[in-house]
C-alpha cells in the first residue's frame, strides 16, 4: 500500500541560519534541519543511533553532520552513519516552494 | 557421544593456561576437574612480591576468579591434594579420599621451594618465599619482629628483601657467590645492582655459606661456615626452586629432575600430560612464565587434536621486580672464547649494557639501568638475528616495545571505547594501517580522550617493525596532508582569512573540512589576526557556539563566573531564583569552584542569561576557565599573600582569551598550595616576599606536575610572565594541545629562554592585550542579537494540524 505523505510547512528558506542545524519539533516527531553551503535543504530525525546526540547541534561539512555528543559521521542526504560506526537515522523528504520549505511526513 | 573427562592436578599459573588454551580450541570437548593444594583460584605467582612490597592486593593478583570456573563448568577442587595416580585404571586419589577417574591427565604440579637442609631449618620463623601463606607470614612477622635475613641473592631473594624493607623490616641478604644474580648478571651489572639496593637499605653479606640456624623454639640467628654469624627474627630462604614431582614419581611416571615429556608435553605413560615448573623438556627445566605459556599452547593443541610443530624450548630471559631497579637478561650472559660483546657503560647515568655475539648472531644479553631493548633483543636471538640488525636499528630508544611485547591480546588499550590489543593488531595487519589517524578511523581506539595515542603507536611500531615512520609528520587532520605549522605558514604567506579560503588554496580532501579542521583552522585564523578576523560560528564545537556545556540528553549547563571562587550573597540569592524559574535539575560546585546549574533546556539559556546578569564562567571554553583561590592573607593564618585578589585580577585580566585548549589557573598563598597549583596551567604560589609561576601541570587525562617557569618579586610581574606563557603557548601550540603537553614537547628551559628575552617578553605581552582587546562577554553578545538569538537559541514547534 502506498503510503500517504502529508507536506508540512517548517520554515522559510531565509529564516535558516547558513551551515548550522535547526531543531523542529513536529507531529511528535524531532527533526533537524540543515541548510548546507551550496543551498540545499535537508531534513534528518534530531537523534544521533548512537546516544541520541541531538544533530542539529552538530558541525556540518559539505554533506555530513559530526554529532556533538562523540563525534560520529552522519551523511544529512541519506542518513548513513559513515566508518568506523554503523547505522542510520531516518531522512525526510523535503519540497522547497517559492520562499517555503515543506518536510513530507507519513500520514499519522 | 560422551565428553571425555579431563583432570587437572594443580590450581597454578601452567595448569589453568592450560585449561584455557583447550578452551579456545574446543569448548565443548571435554568434562574438567582441577586440583589445586593452595585454597585460592589460579593467581599470579610472579606478582607475589608486588604483594610483598605492598604495591597490590592479592585479589589483584587473582588471574581467575571462581565465577569464571563456574561459567566454564569448570569442577574445582581447592585446598585438595592429589596424593596419586593409577595409571591403569586411569583414576587419581586425593587426600580427602576421593577417587576421579580421566581420559586425559594434566600435571602442573609446578615446584617446590628448595630448603637448605640447614640445622634449625624447622624452626619458627623460618619460611620459604612461594605461595601467599609464605606472603601472609612475612607480612604478620613484620608486625612483631624487626630483623629479616633473606638466604639467595637471586631475583627472588632480592624481590623478597624489598618487600621486607617496605614491611619496615632491617634486612640483611647472604648470599654464596661474589655477587648478586650470578645466574643472569655479570659481574659489572651484578655490582651495579648490589649498589643501588644498598642504597635503598639493603645489607648484603656475600661469599657466605649458612651453616646454621640458631634459636630455641623461634630463630635467633644464623651462622655461617666461616664462623661468622648474624641475629635474625625472620629467615627467608630463597635459594631456589626444584620440581615439584614426587607424586608422579611415586605413581610410576618416569622422572628425571622434572616428569620426563617431549615436544608435545606428554610423559611416557599414555594420556598423561605433564606441564610447566614440573615438567623437563629436553633436559630443561624452566622456572618462568613465558616456557610455560608457550608450552601449554602446543599441549592444548595436541590434547584437542588440532595439528602442531610442537613446543622447541625457550630461550630464557630475566627482569627484576624491584621498584627503582631496572635489570634485563637473557640468553648467554658471560663471555668465553667464542664470543664477542657489545658494551655501553655509563657509570654516570648508572647504564650498563652488554649484548653477546657468537659468528655475528646476538646470542645474550645483559642490561641494566634501561632495560628498552629487553624484549627486541629477546626476539632478535629467537630468530637467530645476526648483531648488524640490532645496531642497525639502535632507534627504539623511545618505544614501549617491551610492554606491547607482553600485554594479552585481550588487554583493553582504548579505555574509552573498549578496544582490544587484538583488535587494534588485527586491522593493522588486515587493512594495511600504517598511521595512527587511520587506526583511530578504523577501530576507534584513541578517538575519544586521547590517552592512549602513544599505545597505539607503538602497536603499529609492534605490528609493522621497520616500515613504520615513527616520526610521521602530524597532519592536521584527514583532510590534509600538511602540519598545523606548515599551515600557519602558509596562511601568513598567503595572507589567507577564512576557513574555507586556507582549505581551497591549500588543497583540502574535502571541500568543507571536517570537524577537526574546522575549529582548528578557525582558531588559528583567529590567533594571527585577533583584530580583524571574524569568528566563525560554524566552526566552533557546540559548547563554544551556544556558550554553555551541552549534556549527554541534549540539554545544557550554565556556569556564571565567580571571580576567584568568590561569591556574595546578592549573586548566591539570584542564581537559586533562577534555578528555581527554570527548572533547573542539579546545581553543583564544581572542580573550578563555580556552581554549575544542569539540565537547562536550549531555549531558556538566553533569558537565564539576561536573568543572572552575569558573566560567562566560560566553563565550556577552549580559553581561560577558572582561577582558584586559597584564602590567603587575609582570613589564614599561613597566607602571606593576598591570593584571592590576585586571583581575581587574573581572572578578568584573561577571561574570553581564546587559547589552543582550555586554560586552568591558580593561585595559592602558601607552599601548602591549597588551590593545588601542581596540577594546573599556571599556578602562582605566593610565598613570603616572592611568587613561584608553575606552568605545564595538568590533573586530567594525563597526569602531569607543573614545571617552575619562575620566581618574580611582584603581582604585576606575576600577571606579565604569565600572559608572555599564555601568548607563546597561543601561538606555538596545536589547536587542543593542552599546556602540559606543549610544555612537556617543548621542555620548560626552551620556553624560559623564550620569556628571558626582554625584547621578546614586552612583544608578547604587547600581542596578548590586542588579543584581548577584543573579548565580549559572550552571553551578553547573545542575548543583544536578534540573528544569534535565531539563528542558535531557537527551536521551532509546528503546532499539530498545520499542513
Amino acid at each position: 500500500m502506498e503510503k500517504l505523505l502529508n507536506k508540512i510547512f517548517v520554515a522559510k528558506v531565509n529564516e535558516l541560519p547558513e551551515k548550522l542545524g535547526r531543531t523542529v519539533h513536529v507531529h511528535g516527531l524531532e527533526l533537524a534541519i540543515f541548510k548546507l553551503v551550496d543551498g540545499d535543504i535537508r531534513v534528518i530525525e534530531n537523534r544521533c543511533p548512537h546516544k541520541g546526540g541531538v544533530l542539529a547541534e552538530g558541525m556540518i561539512s559539505g554533506e555530513h553532520v559530526f554529532c556533538p555528543m562523540h563525534d560520529w559521521k552522519i551523511s544529512v542526504v541519506d542518513g548513513k552513519v559513515q566508518k568506523p560506526d554503523i547505522g542510520c537515522v531516518q531522512t525526510f523528504e523535503v519540497k522547497v516552494e517559492k520562499d517555503n520549505v515543506y518536510v513530507m511526513l507519513p500520514e499519522k | 557421544m560422551r565428553k571425555q573427562k579431563l583432570v587437572l592436578v594443580g590450581n597454578g599459573m601452567a595448569g589453568i593456561r592450560a585449561i584455557e588454551e583447550i578452551l579456545k580450541l574446543s569448548p565443548h570437548q571435554f568434562d574438567i576437574t582441577v586440583f589445586g593444594s593452595e585454597p585460592y583460584p589460579n593467581y599470579n605467582r610472579i606478582e607475589l612480591s608486588k604483594v610483598l612490597q605492598g604495591d597490590t592486593e592479592i585479589d589483584d593478583i587473582t588471574l581467575n576468579n571462581w565465577q569464571w570456573y563456574e561459567e566454564n563448568e569448570i569442577l574445582l577442587y581447592p585446598g585438595e591434594t592429589v596424593t596419586a595416580i593409577d595409571k591403569d585404571n586411569q583414576t587419581v586419589f586425593t587426600d580427602k579420599e576421593r577417587q576421579v577417574d580421566y581420559d586425559k591427565l594434566i600435571i602442573a604440579t609446578g615446584s617446590v621451594p628448595f630448603m637448605l637442609p640447614l640445622p634449625g631449618v624447622d624452626k619458627d620463623g623460618v619460611t620459604a618465599f612461594r605461595d601467599i601463606k609464605d606472603c601472609e607470614q612475612m607480612i604478620e612477622t613484620s608486625d612483631q619482629y624487626k630483623k629479616a635475613v633473606v638466604i639467595g641473592g637471586g631475583l627472588l631473594g632480592l624481590e623478597a628483601a624489598r618487600g621486607l624493607l617496605n614491611l619496615g623490616m632491617q634486612v640483611d641478604v647472604v648470599h654464596i657467590a661474589d655477587y648478586l644474580m650470578e645466574r643472569q648478571l655479570d659481574k659489572t651489572a651484578g655490582k651495579m645492582l648490589q649498589k643501588e639496593l644498598e642504597n635503598q637499605g639493603m645489607n648484603f653479606l656475600l661469599n657466605k655459606q649458612s651453616v646454621k640456624i640458631t634459636g630455641r623454639n623461634r630463630v635467633k640467628g644464623l651462622k655461617f661456615k666461616d664462623g661468622g654469624e648474624v641475629k635474625a627474627d625472620l629467615v627467608v630462604m630463597a635459594v631456589g626452586i626444584k620440581p615439584n614431582i614426587s607424586m608422579a614419581k611415586e605413581s610410576g611416571v618416569p622422572v628425571n629432575r622434572g616428569i620426563i615429556v617431549n615436544d608435545y608435553l606428554e610423559t611416557e605413560v599414555p594420556n598423561i600430560f605433564a606441564v610447566g615448573e614440573c615438567a623437563e623438556h629436553r633436559e630443561m627445566v624452566y622456572g618462568l612464565v613465558a616456557p610455560l605459556y608457550q608450552q601449554a599452547q602446543q599441549m592444548a593443541k595436541r590434547i584437542c587434536n588440532v595439528d602442531c610443530d610442537g613446543y622447541k624450548g625457550s630461550v630464557l630471559s630475566t627482569q627484576l621486580k624491584v621498584s627503582g631497579v631496572d635489570v634485563f637478561s637473557t640468553g648467554k650472559i658471560i663471555e668465553d672464547k667464542h664470543t664477542k660483546s657489545l658494551k655501553v657503560f655509563d657509570e654516570w647515568r648508572g647504564v650498563y649494557q652488554k649484548v653477546l655475539v657468537e659468528e655475528g648472531k646476538i646470542t645474550g644479553a645483559v642490561l641494566y639501568g634501561d632495560t628498552k631493548d629487553g624484549n627486541r633483543l629477546l626476539s632478535l636471538i629467537n630468530k637467530g638475528a645476526m648483531i648488524e640488525e640490532y645496531t642497525d636499528n639502535k632507534r627504539s630508544e623511545e618505544t614501549g616495545n617491551d610492554l606491547i611485547a607482553s600485554m594479552p591480546e585481550e588487554e583493553i588499550i582504548c579505555g574509552c571505547n573498549g578496544v582490544t590489543k587484538g583488535t587494534i593488531i588485527e586491522a593493522i595487519n588486515n587493512q594495511d594501517l600504517t598511521t595512527v589517524e587511520q587506526v583511530k578511523g578504523c577501530t576507534n581506539a584513541s578517538r575519544s580522550c586521547g590517552g592512549c595515542k602513544s599505545l597505539v603507536s607503538d602497536l603499529l611500531e609492534y605490528a609493522l617493525g621497520d616500515q613504520y615512520d615513527q616520526n610521521q609528520k602530524e597532519s592536521i587532520c584527514t583532510c590534509s596532508t600538511l602540519s598545523r605549522d606548515e599551515v600557519i605558514e602558509e596562511i601568513k604567506l598567503k595572507e589567507l582569512t577564512h576557513t574555507r579560503e586556507v582549505m581551497n588554496v591549500l588543497g583540502w580532501t574535502s571541500e568543507e573540512g571536517c570537524s577537526k579542521c574546522k575549529p582548528a583552522l578557525n582558531y588559528y585564523l583567529g590567533m594571527l589576526n585577533p583584530t580583524e578576523y571574524k569568528d566563525e560560528r560554524e566552526s566552533r564545537f557546540v559548547n563554544e557556539r551556544l556558550h554553555a556545556n551541552i549534556q549527554n540528553n541534549g540539554t545544557y549547563s550554565v556556569v556564571p563566573r565567580m571571580y576567584g571562587g568568590v561569591t556574595n550573597a546578592e549573586d548566591l540569592r539570584r542564581i537559586a531564583d533562577v534555578a528555581d524559574k527554570y527548572e533547573v535539575k542539579m546545581i553543583k560546585v564544581t572542580g573550578g569552584q563555580r556552581l554549575d546549574l544542569l539540565g537547562v533546556q536550549k531555549g531558556d539559556l538566553p533569558s537565564m542569561w539576561s536573568e543572572l546578569d552575569m558573566p560567562s564562567g566560560s566553563a565550556y571554553a577552549k580559553g581561560l576557565r577558572t582561577v582558584k583561590t586559597c584564602v590567603g592573607a587575609d582570613f589564614c593564618r599561613f597566607g602571606t599573600q593576598d591570593s584571592i585578589g590576585l586571583g581575581v585580577q587574573m581572572e578578568k585580566k584573561f577571561e574570553g582569551l581564546n587559547t589552543p585548549h582550555k586554560v586552568k589557573m591558580s593561585v595559592s598563598a602558601c607552599p601548602r598550595n591549597c588551590a593545588e597549583g601542581s596540577v594546573k596551567d599556571v599556578g602562582v604560589i605566593g610565598l613570603d616576599g616572592e611568587f613561584e609561576l608553575y606552568v605545564g601541570g595538568n590533573g586530567g587525562t594525563h597526569m602531569r606536575k607543573a614545571e617552575l617557569l619562575a620566581k618574580v618579586k611582584t603581582e604585576a610581574e606575576v600577571l606579565n610572565t604569565t600572559a608572555a606563557f599564555l601568548q607563546y603557548y597561543r601561538e606555538n601550540a596545536s589547536y587542543l594541545e593542552r599546556t602540559s603537553a606543549w610544555v612537556e614537547r617543548v621542555g620548560i628551559e626552551h620556553i624560559q629562554n623564550v620569556l628571558s628575552n626582554k625584547k621578546t617578553f614586552i612583544d608578547l605581552n604587547q600581542r596578548m592585550d590586542e588579543a584581548l582587546s577584543v573579548v565580549q562577554d559572550p552571553w551578553k553578545e547573545a542575548i543583544k542579537s536578534e540573528t544569534l538569538l535565531r539563528d542558535l537559541y531557537e527551536n521551532v514547534k509546528v503546532p499539530a494540524g498545520s499542513n
